[in-house]
């Protein structure tokens, strides 16, 4: 079974590149589905698989970058990518993130950042958790309400709709964003996404976590179009990201091509499946996915601070088990879109005969 | 009351979780690490990548770059054909929800 392993040539570690597939398929489903690189899940599955946590980020950022160009190409064909908006949060996202880098810094000479930044992850989470699962709640209210009145609620409804207030600040330049289908002013995604950028640099990661709900809730985007934009934000910093990490040396260009062959199908498949579930469906399994992530750092906690070995594998078995579910309940959701389309598309071109005929 | 309950183990929980944190934020900084890549057991191209990697940073940045970017995006060329094979519809979402 040696050729299941193959020798890393920087690194010098042997790793079972099949394992480098199925992660590169996983995280590409998922990024592709929720428009974010999916970091917090890649970097504990390198490690596992042997990867050395040096090289980790480096390659998960490598292959992230590949990745969500692919998934940004696919979701920009649907119109999923509003490229005006992302071109403005860059300007934000940027300053955000170096401000919150330089935070870091000041936290690390003071000696608490490792205690600072996980506090910050879990009441982040924790926020995400309830914007997202209030919202779906709210929403099936207006469902439940429209029905009880005998109507049918507006499909571009809401269940949280901060972004109406925040719509009404006009400073100027007021832009409308065709594919978003709002009108606001430049200053709401510059500042939305100068905080999100800070939250990103601080927590060091990549951001798509924190950048699509706060597309959602605090900008009004629609679901699609904001993991559509995230993805585009994605293969920005992941560009970038991927030069910075690999001058320093920490990435492994082999790992990272591995990965992207299967990262290759799934950013595919999760980009297509958008086409096929409900605005609502995406936030729901996203909500489930922010939860396990604060459950998988909780129990990360317990195992730092107590120095229990299981509560670190628990961690690991929890983020992964829960990240390949909602994968194969993507995969699955994509199957039976694709299919029911197709048989539609086959039943009209038979009718057309028909009627020739 | 039960929400109050709930808040008071809450900040039970997240204490009991972060009091040793606090005591140990305290540690030694660690040293800068250099890695360098063993090119004794490769041979061929990996063998040249390694060296690559030990002699210039700037020219294996470079090149990682333009791997990555060249297999980013023949393989959304390649999907595109499959997807296309395959009958799927890539240019259009019907579904429009908030």
């Amino acid at each position: 079974m040696d050729w299941l392993y193959v020798l890393m040539p920087i690194s010098g570690v042997k790793i079972f590149w099949p394992g480098l597939v199925i992660l590169g398929l996983g995280v590409g489903i998922l990024g592709g589905f929720f428009g974010m690189g999916a970091a917090w899940m890649v970097t504990p599955g390198l490690n596992i698989l042997g990867f050395p946590m040096a090289f980790a980020i480096g390659t998960d950022i490598a292959h992230m970058a590949g990745k969500s160009i692919i998934a940004t190409a696919r979701h920009g064909k649907f119109g999923n990518v509003d490229y005006r908006l992302g071109f403005i949060m860059i300007i934000g996202t940027i300053i955000g993130f170096e401000v919150g880098a330089q935070m870091i810094m000041w936290f690390e000479r003071i000696g608490k950042v490792e205690l600072y930044v996980r506090v910050l992850y879990l009441v982040l989470l924790a926020f995400i958790t309830y914007m997202v699962f209030t919202d779906i709640a709210k929403r099936r209210k207006k469902e439940r309400d429209a029905r009880a009145a005998g109507k049918e609620v507006d499909k571009l409804a809401t269940g949280i709709e901060w972004y109406k207030t925040l719509h009404k600040i006009k400073i100027p330049p007021m832009i409308h964003f065709k594919q978003s289908m709002i009108v606001c002013s430049a200053w709401l995604p510059i500042f939305v996404s100068f905080l999100t950028g800070w939250l990103a640099g601080i927590l060091g990661i990549g951001g798509g976590l924190i950048r699509m709900p706060s597309l959602i809730y605090f900008v009004g985007v629609p679901t699609h179009v904001a993991v559509g934009t995230d993805l585009f934000e994605v293969m920005i910093s992941g560009i970038y990201g991927t030069a910075t990490y690999t001058y320093k040396g920490r990435t492994e260009l082999l790992a990272a091509l591995i990965m992207l062959c299967g990262a290759a199908i799934g950013a595919q498949i999760g980009a297509v499946a958008t086409k096929y579930v409900k605005g609502y469906g995406i936030r729901y399994a996203f909500g489930v996915c922010v939860v396990g992530c604060a459950v998988s750092i909780i129990l990360k906690m317990i195992a730092r601070a107590y120095n229990l070995i299981f509560f670190d594998v628990a961690s690991t078995v929890v983020i992964l088990g829960l990240t390949g579910s909602v994968a194969f309940y993507i995969f699955i959701n994509m199957i039976r879109g694709a299919r029911k389309e197709l048989a539609m598309k086959r039943a009209a071109a038979a009718s057309q005969i028909s009627a020739g005929q | 009351m039960r929400k109050f309950w709930a808040k008071i183990m809450g900040l039970g929980v997240m204490a009991l979780l972060l009091l040793p944190e606090i005591a140990g934020a305290a540690g030694p900084a660690e040293a800068p690490v250099i890695i360098v890549a063993d090119s004794r057991n490769l041979t061929g191209l990996m063998k040249w990548w390694a060296n690559l990697y030990n002699e210039s940073h700037f020219y294996f940045t470079i090149l990682t770059y333009i791997c990555i970017l060249t297999a980013g995006l023949s393989l959304a060329a390649l999907a595109d054909v499959v997807m296309k094979h395959i009958g799927i519809d890539l240019r259009s979402r019907e579904l429009a929800e908030h």
